[in-house]
């Protein structure tokens, strides 16, 4: 995953891009016919200086390699923690400062 | 009457083109050089997909750019050297601009060559690779070097106006012979680029086409590497040859070949000072 | 009231099962739980939990008139211009689960939201905001085609 923060006017844009199949289980592979399973990003927690922020509950209907966008306040110099867990317990955490 | 209908139209574009080429595109991201381009000339083609005009900001073309620094900068190849000192044109290791110059001669090999000739050139000539390695052999998909790395060489001349040299005489050629073949039909369907490609608004079912005539359609048409939205995949200047060809049914065309570089050399001589859109995003 | 009886272990499990699933329990000790309720409901009303509510100009809704392509379709919802927002959603009508993504909006986090969902076909795309205890709306028709060239 990569986050990028950048504050402007007391607005922190984060954004992250996700490298996730975010499969819904409705789909059939087309070679072998076999529905795939279900493997989706469930939930993203958005934490500024260690204090959540934003809490995302997401599903399947969400795009393949997501990319999310939420605003938290705060300035340059402040850090960005971005936590997600998929429906197999998968996750994955990054940590950025806010430029 | 629709001739003159056609004319009067091409020259309110150009006119308006007049005032939009004044700007300075080089400072712009792409998604500001496209829209600077629609509000200025109302073209059908610029202004098509909501959708896309909308991704644009976050054009996933923008980090295979991105990883494409990375492999440019990394010592690699049996020769364990990096790409900084390969020669686009405007000296070792110069990136800003050299892509809008190209195709070019290239005294070296005494050859005309694209992007991606000359990238492999250096990789084999330089960091010592085959052409048959994986590094270079594979050419298509984001996750390529390949696609990597002429992602973001071409990024490096992002809003900078095309102006492939024609000073030397094989260039000069290069681009004629583009012109004919550009108008040449050919094929069990009697295609030729033209066909679709010599008149504003044509349509493949709901996809507006760019007029080679009109500069600023046409640039934006040869704005590769480009994120393919339905393909989910950043795609080169030679893919999206051989899919025209392919479409037109036309037998293929090899990168690197003399007819390829001849229609490459042709389409970027038509884009002329025009701003370059790098990276773009498409259907 | 529900709280009290579940740590006395009056209630039958599976009931508890029941309803936790439905959403309608969330303690707050069981950290982050994905409300599987809203999550899995095949309408507008059960995927917000009651219904849309009002319509307000407070919500900004971007979303593309036509999308060619229904897999990558953007979506933007700015409600800052709103006070006391709880949460803001993106619901997509014509999916056969519509809440897509739902955020809970912290002290420090504001009334915005922004990604790309997979809509089926042409309907709507519904921001849904919760705010001061009530629930509030924004709607705009996405129309999905397969445009076209073949190459």
């Amino acid at each position: 995953m990569r986050v990028k923060a950048k504050a402007k006017g007391g607005v922190i844009d984060v954004k992250c891009l996700f490298k996730h199949p975010m499969e819904t289980g409705l789909r059939k592979d087309k070679k072998t016919g076999q529905t795939v399973p279900a493997h989706f990003i469930q939930e993203i927690l958005f934490e500024k200086n260690g204090k959540t922020a934003v809490t995302a509950y997401i599903n399947g209907s969400v795009s393949k390699n997501p990319l999310v966008h939420v605003q938290v306040k705060g300035n340059a110099g402040d850090t960005v923690k971005v936590s997600w867990k998929d429906n197999k317990g998968e996750s994955g955490t990054e940590e950025v400062t806010v430029g | 009457m629709k001739r003159i209908m056609h004319s009067l139209a091409a020259a309110s574009l150009a006119l308006s083109l007049g005032a939009a080429t004044a700007q300075d595109y080089s400072e712009m991201a792409p998604e500001e050089i496209l829209e600077s381009l629609i509000s200025a000339t109302g073209s059908k083609y610029l202004g098509q997909s909501d959708q896309n005009r909308m991704m644009m900001e976050d054009n996933p073309a923008l980090e295979v750019g991105e990883a494409g620094a990375k492999l440019f900068k990394t010592a690699r190849g049996p020769n364990n050297v990096s790409l900084e000192g390969c020669d686009f044109g405007k000296g070792p290791g110069v990136l800003k601009g050299a892509y809008v110059e190209m195709p070019r001669f290239f005294a070296d090999t005494g050859k005309v060559m694209d992007l991606e000739e000359r990238l492999v050139h250096c990789m084999v000539k330089q960091q010592g690779f085959s052409k048959d390695d994986k590094e270079v052999k594979k050419r298509h998909g984001s996750s390529s070097d390949m696609m990597k790395l002429m992602t973001y060489i071409a990024m490096q001349s992002n809003g900078m106006k095309w102006n492939p040299p024609l000073d030397h005489p094989l260039e000069k050629a290069m681009r004629d012979a583009g012109e004919e073949l550009f108008y040449r039909r050919a094929g069990p369907m009697d295609f030729s680029c033209a066909a679709c490609h010599a008149e504003t608004g044509k349509r493949i079912r709901a996809s507006v086409l760019p007029n080679m005539l009109e500069p600023a359609e046409w640039t934006k048409g040869i704005s590769w590497p480009a994120e393919r939205v339905g393909q989910g995949n950043v795609r080169s200047t030679n893919h999206r040859l051989r899919g025209c060809v392919w479409q037109m049914r036309h037998p293929g065309i090899k990168a690197g070949s003399d007819a390829s570089m001849a229609l490459i050399s042709f389409w970027t001589d038509a884009a002329r000072g025009q701003p370059a859109i790098l990276p773009d995003l498409k259907r | 009231m529900k709280r009290r009886t579940f740590l006395r272990g009056t209630l039958a499990s599976s009931a508890i099962v029941t309803a936790m699933g439905a959403g309608l329990l969330a303690p707050r000790t069981v950290l982050a739980a994905w409300p599987e309720g809203i999550m899995k409901a095949k309408d507008v009303a059960g995927a917000t939990g009651g219904g849309a509510g009002e319509a307000s100009a407070d919500i900004k809704l971007d979303v593309p008139n036509i999308a060619e392509n229904g897999a990558v379709v953007p979506v933007k919802v700015d409600a800052t211009a709103m006070s006391g927002v709880e949460s803001v959603s993106i619901l997509v009508d014509s999916n056969g689960n519509p809440l897509a993504a739902t955020f809970i909006i912290g002290a420090d986090g504001m009334a915005f939201a922004s990604t790309r969902c997979k809509v089926g076909k042409s309907g709507n795309m519904v921001g849904v905001v919760k705010a001061g205890g009530k629930t509030y709306h924004a709607s705009k028709e996405v129309k999905v085609t397969t445009g076209g060239c073949g190459g």
